[in-house]
């Protein structure tokens, strides 16, 4: 079975700026696809080609297994919901909802049904007479979220669609969005650039970086099997040990470097091979009396910040390693260690990720 | 801000305001004199508005005048709302910084040459072409168009170039096409600039005076025309009355484009903030 959206060897140039760099990408029906990258990787411009405002200079888009290259926005199967949602200024919010069922010439009492049913699946039942700078920033978004599906696309297209609204707003809009694509079905693309926004929505995220994509996976891969120290980085918080390849068995590694570490084997790597590892802070366990654990690895405590769910701390080990972890506030525990004071930290060999770079 | 009244600044503001206004209030005040001497008060009397539409002539005038204004001045706006649209959107064409300069040479050209160049070229026109037949009120339309265009051009400039690409994106996005685009998203949306513009060169042509009496003919004198050639046999009540009745127009249509140009940026401030209470 073909993909539904099929990118093939995609390049976009601007002068001397590869903006998209030879990138292929398949997506399925009904997926929720992220696009994360900082801002200036190319995912708005790839965005922009799916939606048919960006030529293509080389390489090809497929969706629903047509060639979209002499297809224009109009014509597509897709909308696009814009980062300042690019809202009508002189029309109402039912007028700017209503603008593509009246292109599409729908019959009269169809737009008024659809309307109805579109104002309704956004929660703005009953403003449809306001005009958009009457509206509050959320409301805002919703009118353009139910404009980009009025004509029911078969793929919509979000830029950086929750970056206007404030924090806890934008969570409770994350949730929605998530609800109204799993009731319509519909395939979404979302780009983004805030790595919490793309793991909350997505099913499958795929990184950028420099116009190219990085790792493509769900979420949860992407954040415990990184392929290499960009994406550990750029998803969450890391601390990064480095080593040399000691011994290989069955189902471990050995690494020795400042500070001797057992890591699960994943296969392909070899004696002597130079590596880094990368431990997310919530997989470090801390305590002020060594157990004996494998991973041991004794520290003192640089610095701590309390953040209401959890503790986060800054440790050093042997030979300046810095390690960073976090230990969650359970009720009646104090903060186990304080300033200054000396402990140890282990970690399972599970959880140790061993990068190619 | 303010932080008490300056003497100073007070003072050099009502001298600037006085140098620009007293004439003008001199002017209103006589033009209700009683009298039939310009420098001399005898009470107050509307009798010379009275008279003056009596005045066929000046009547006629006036309503030649309004004519040409407003031909004029539409056709101003559709010249230059094409030029403000060329040099917005066309990005960076060739010659376009020659061409934008060109455009606004009519801006800072003496009239007298603006007036004397286009006679010449309708006389070279008529014995070519035979169009336009001898001058009149044509001929002052299309004189007052080229540099009525040029100011059009400019004030619709200023409101294209912070105009929001995206919303005409998304109209695309929508299923719409270009012309459709321009007449249901473009065009309401910098609305205000173009009825600033067509203000503007309303005015400009409606008060021009050096230009109209290069191009115009026997039996096309505009009001402006009219006045200077009553003022040379000497000043009356009654030009006052005119004048006056000619600058609460004027004033009344630049007021206009001032509200419309300021509201619409007030509301641009609204929609553009990014609000974020549920």
């Amino acid at each position: 079975m073909t993909p539904f959206i099929r990118i093939r060897n995609v390049t976009r140039r601007f002068g001397d700026v590869l903006a998209v760099d030879d990138l292929s990408l398949d997506i399925d029906r009904g997926e929720l696809f992220c696009l994360l990258g900082a801002s200036g990787c190319g995912k708005t411009t790839l965005l922009r080609m799916l939606a048919g405002f960006e030529r293509v200079d080389s390489g090809s888009i497929e969706i629903d297994g047509i060639d979209m290259a002499a297809v224009p926005p109009a014509a597509r199967p897709v909308n696009i919901m814009f980062q300042n949602y690019a809202l009508f200024p002189h029309m109402s919010v039912a007028d700017n909802i209503a603008y593509g069922l009246r292109r599409a010439g729908l019959p009269k009492p169809e737009i008024v049904a659809r309307l109805e049913e579109l104002l309704r699946l956004v929660r703005l039942d009953g403003m449809g007479g306001r005009k958009p700078h009457q509206l509050s920033g959320g409301q805002r978004q919703r009118v353009a979220l139910a404009r980009a599906l009025a004509r029911r696309p078969k793929l919509l297209l979000l830029d950086e669609p929750l970056a206007a609204l404030d924090k806890k707003l934008r969570e409770d809009t994350q949730f929605e969005l998530v609800d109204i694509q799993e009731r319509l079905e519909t395939t979404f693309i979302v780009v983004t650039h805030d790595q919490e926004e793309a793991m909350t929505l997505a099913s499958r995220i795929g990184v950028m970086d420099a116009g190219r994509l990085v790792q493509v996976d769900t979420p949860r891969t992407l954040y415990d099997r990184p392929c290499n120290s960009f994406i550990a980085d750029f998803l969450g918080t890391v601390s990064f040990l480095e080593g040399v390849v000691a011994s290989v068995n069955d189902g471990s590694i050995m690494v020795d470097g400042p500070v001797p570490v057992t890591a699960a084997n994943p296969g392909g790597f070899a004696v002597g091979d130079v590596v880094r590892m990368a431990v997310r802070p919530e997989k470090i366990a801390l305590g002020p009396e060594a157990r004996g654990a494998i991973n041991e690895i004794p520290v003192t405590v640089e610095d701590l910040a309390f953040t209401g769910v959890a503790t986060n701390y800054r440790v050093i080990g042997p030979e300046g390693v810095r390690l960073k972890l976090t230990q969650p506030n359970r009720r009646g525990e104090a903060a186990s260690l304080e300033w200054e004071q000396q402990g140890f930290v282990s970690f399972d060999p599970a959880d140790v990720v061993l990068l190619r770079d | 801000m303010n932080r008490g009244v300056s003497w100073p600044a007070l003072w050099l503001g009502i001298i600037g305001f006085g140098i620009l206004y007293v004439p003008v209030m001199v002017m209103v005040v006589y033009s209700f004199n009683a009298g039939r001497l310009v420098s001399v008060w005898a009470g107050f009397s509307t009798k010379w508005y009275g008279e003056l539409m009596q005045n066929d002539q000046v009547l006629e005038a006036l309503g030649k005048s309004l004519w040409v204004a407003v031909n004029a001045a539409t056709l101003s706006t559709v010249f230059g709302v094409l030029i403000a649209l060329a040099f917005v959107r066309y990005g960076n064409f060739r010659f376009r910084l020659l061409l934008s300069a060109l455009a606004s040479t009519p801006l800072v050209m003496p009239e007298v040459v603006t007036g004397l160049s286009l006679l010449l070229l309708f006389i070279a026109m008529e014995g070519f072409l035979g169009w336009p037949a001898g001058r009149g009120l044509d001929t002052i339309i299309i004189a007052h168009t080229t540099f009525g265009m040029c100011f059009a051009a400019i004030v619709v400039q200023s409101r294209l170039r912070d105009f929001d690409m995206s919303i005409e994106e998304a109209a695309a996005d929508l299923g719409a096409t270009q012309p459709f685009i321009f007449f249901s998203i473009t065009l309401p949306v910098i609305a205000p600039a173009v009825v600033a513009a067509w203000l503007l060169a309303f005015t400009l042509s409606f008060d021009d005076l050096v230009i109209a009496s290069f191009v115009s003919g026997p039996g096309s004198s505009t009001l402006p025309i009219v006045v200077f050639s009553k003022v040379r046999l000497g000043v009356t009540p009654e030009i006052n009355a005119l004048a006056t009745i000619m600058i609460a127009l004027v004033a009344a249509s630049v007021i206009t484009a001032s509200i419309i140009i300021y509201r619409n940026a007030a509301g641009r401030v609204a929609t553009t903030q990014k609000g974020s209470q549920p």
